[in-house]
């Protein structure tokens, strides 16, 4: 087990990388603590999977260097790392048993087989197919095939790291949940440094003590899942976690005061006078539709998703959209909204912007 | 509402039972015919019941083609599904060269069987002959006219210089389909090459390979006109496969009896592995299927 320390790495695909956009993954510095359970989040294409692939020693970086435990392994191949990786498609070898399966790392290493056939039985256990030990490999259901790869990584009890790219893609909504707890109990038991890839939230929020929020190769935010979700620090985080994401209002920012089309509110701290693309954004959690008080809306369209309510509406010609309780009585002369100030957040060309604080304007 | 009864559109069928008749089931049952005949020319004939068969299956004659062609067609199976393989792990896996290396793979595959004869021919000739110049020139008694090993050699030579390609095109398409994940898994449980092959590679090339086997195999049991150019069939009857004996009965002596008897017992060898080659394939969909 390691920490996993990254130093201005970064990884373009093509030869030749001139601008920015070659990259992959943009420059990062980033170290990943023993033994805790992070999540790399994003949508597809923005640079999880190079990024992992990059730590498991599957690609060679473009620049930058991996240490494992303060030790360079940059130009280390994929067995001198130690690392266990688990794929988005279930990798079994067809022509063994899945005891076969669960020793192939072991006996590749060579160790002795009193060892190899303790370490199985008991990864077998835990996984849960203890009672399949001998049956072929090959005619086995998707989950059971990805517990078997996973069965593979925790078969060595002396792997760095574990690293899932997202695991859970082609399995049944009913077996993710299984799977998951699955994880998160091997996590407890053997306290393995995880990185989990993947760009379903939900995933990422119950499996991570961290997350890791990727856009177009960059990493924008790492934090817990109350952070991302009460302090999204770049827009696309507001937008990306969360359902509906983040509401982001275009207004125009002065100290304490955010005003648009001579409607004004007011914001818990002093943010200055920031020029750029400013955007207010606030939780549709956190938005109230009220008769009278507040910014005038638009009502578009209510959808009713069983706990809550979702109303959509316009507000300065953007759309914004507001979670209230099953309960809450819509009447038609509710047509403003006010924001609870202690949630809104002013944005300024895509990042977060920090309150002033006092005396130094 | 009343359904109209209109017999007449089974008219539509005529062409197709018109021409099926006349290619196929016709000339099969004067075939048929024959096989039950003796004829002495002036177009006589006499029934003789079961008599060719017996007498074909009695004699040496059949079983010592019928051997000689299960002989070709292990020995090729046997060089040309492991050198394909081979061939197809060595070949590049993306840009300019492999493009360039599946033409250079196709190009065997299209020249026509009398040409292919025809170059082996004139290859292993001692005279004039690249093959037979240089082996004579370094001293090796070579002749595949007269020597009945040297022809084996030159024929088996020929058909794994013409097929190989299409074992190892298969075979090349089966790895090509194979994820990268499953390359990417046992570099992290540090499988060596050979399990890689073993374990990865092979499994997932096993529907490719059978119906390369299959396909060697049913073309190989039929092989006519390579080996008829190169040798005739010769030294002697040394490389006399199942259908080059049936066209010197049926043309070169015209037994027509004997030869017709002798076409519908290889007939029915080759229905029998058809059955095989389909049973087969029909297995390794249902086993894929499921896995």
């Amino acid at each position: 087990m390691a920490s996993i320390t990254l130093e201005a790495l970064a990884h373009a695909y093509h030869p030749n990388p001139k601008s920015d956009d070659d990259f992959a993954l943009k420059e990062l510095n980033q170290t990943w603590e023993d033994g805790r359970a992070y999540a790399l989040l994003g949508p597809s294409g923005c640079g999880k999977t190079t990024l992992l692939n990059l730590m498991s020693g599957l690609l060679k970086p473009t620049r930058g260097r991996i240490l494992f435990d303060g030790k360079d392994v940059t130009a280390s191949s994929t067995a001198e790392r130690n690392i266990a990786q688990v794929f988005q498609f279930p990798v079994v070898y067809d022509t063994m048993t899945v005891g076969e399966n669960l020793a192939f790392p072991l006996r590749n290493r060579g160790m002795d087989s009193q060892y190899i056939s303790e370490r199985v039985a008991r990864v077998a256990e835990m996984i849960g197919l203890e009672v399949r030990v001998h049956q072929k490999a090959r005619g086995l259901t998707a989950d059971l095939k990805q517990k078997i790869s996973l069965g593979r990584g925790v078969v060595r009890d002396d792997v760095n790291a574990m690293l899932f790219d997202e695991p859970l893609t082609v399995i049944d909504p009913h077996l993710k949940w299984e799977l998951r707890t699955q994880l998160k109990s091997l996590h407890r038991e053997f306290g393995h440094t995880m990185i989990y890839v993947t760009h379903d939230q939900t995933e990422a929020l119950t499996f991570a003590e961290q997350v890791v929020v990727m856009h177009e190769g960059r990493v924008v935010q790492i934090g817990t899942p109350q952070e991302l979700f009460e302090r999204p620090s770049h827009a696309f985080v507001g937008y990306f976690i969360g359902s509906p994401g983040m509401n982001f209002v275009p207004m125009s920012v002065d100290g304490r005061i955010a005003q648009n089309g001579g409607r004004t509110i007011d914001l818990a701290a002093d943010y200055g006078n920031p020029q750029g693309n400013v955007l207010l954004g606030i939780r549709p959690e956190f938005v109230t539709l009220t008769k009278g008080d507040g910014l005038p809306v638009g009502i578009n369209r209510i959808q009713d998703a069983g706990r809550h309510k979702i109303i959509n509406a316009t507000l300065f010609d953007a759309e914004i959209n507001i979670v209230a309780d099953a309960g809450f009585a819509i009447e038609s002369d509710m047509t403003n909204v006010t924001f609870d100030p202690s949630k809104v957040g002013i944005f300024c060309d895509d990042w977060r912007l920090e309150s002033v604080k006092e005396g130094t304007r | 509402m009343e359904k109209t009864v209109n017999q007449r559109a089974w008219f539509l069928v005529l062409p197709v039972l018109v021409l099926v008749a006349f290619s196929s089931v016709i000339p099969m049952m004067t075939v048929v015919n024959y096989s039950f005949q003796d004829s002495f020319g002036g177009n006589e004939f006499f029934w003789v019941g079961l008599e060719w068969y017996q007498e074909l299956l009695r004699s040496g004659r059949l079983w010592d083609a019928f051997g000689r062609q299960l002989l070709f067609s292990s020995i090729i199976l046997a060089i040309e599904i492991p050198l394909g393989i081979l061939v197809a792990l060595s070949m590049p896996k993306k840009g300019w060269a492999a493009s360039v290396c599946l033409v250079l793979m196709a190009l065997p595959l299209l020249i026509p069987y009398n040409v292919v004869g025809t170059i082996w021919q004139v290859f292993g000739r001692a005279d004039i002959g690249l093959l037979g110049r240089t082996l004579s020139d370094l001293g090796i008694s070579y002749n595949y006219a007269q020597n009945a090993f040297d022809a084996w050699v030159t024929v088996i030579a020929m058909d794994v210089w013409h097929w190989t390609s299409l074992v190892a095109l298969l075979a090349y398409a089966g790895l090509r389909s194979i994820p990268s994940a499953y390359y990417q898994a046992a570099e992290i449980d540090q499988a060596s090459r050979w399990s890689v092959f073993r374990y990865i590679e092979l499994p997932k090339m096993r529907g490719v390979l059978i119906i390369a086997i299959l396909l060697r195999f049913m073309d190989s049991f039929m092989i006519y006109t390579e080996p008829f150019v190169l040798t005739g069939g010769g030294p002697g009857n040394s490389t006399t496969f199942l259908s080059i004996d049936l066209v010197k009965m049926a043309l070169g002596q015209f037994d027509l009896g004997p030869a017709a008897a002798f076409s519908l017992m290889y007939f029915l060898v080759i229905l029998l592995i058809s059955y095989v080659f389909y049973t087969v394939m029909i297995t390794i969909d249902k086993d894929e299927a499921k896995a």
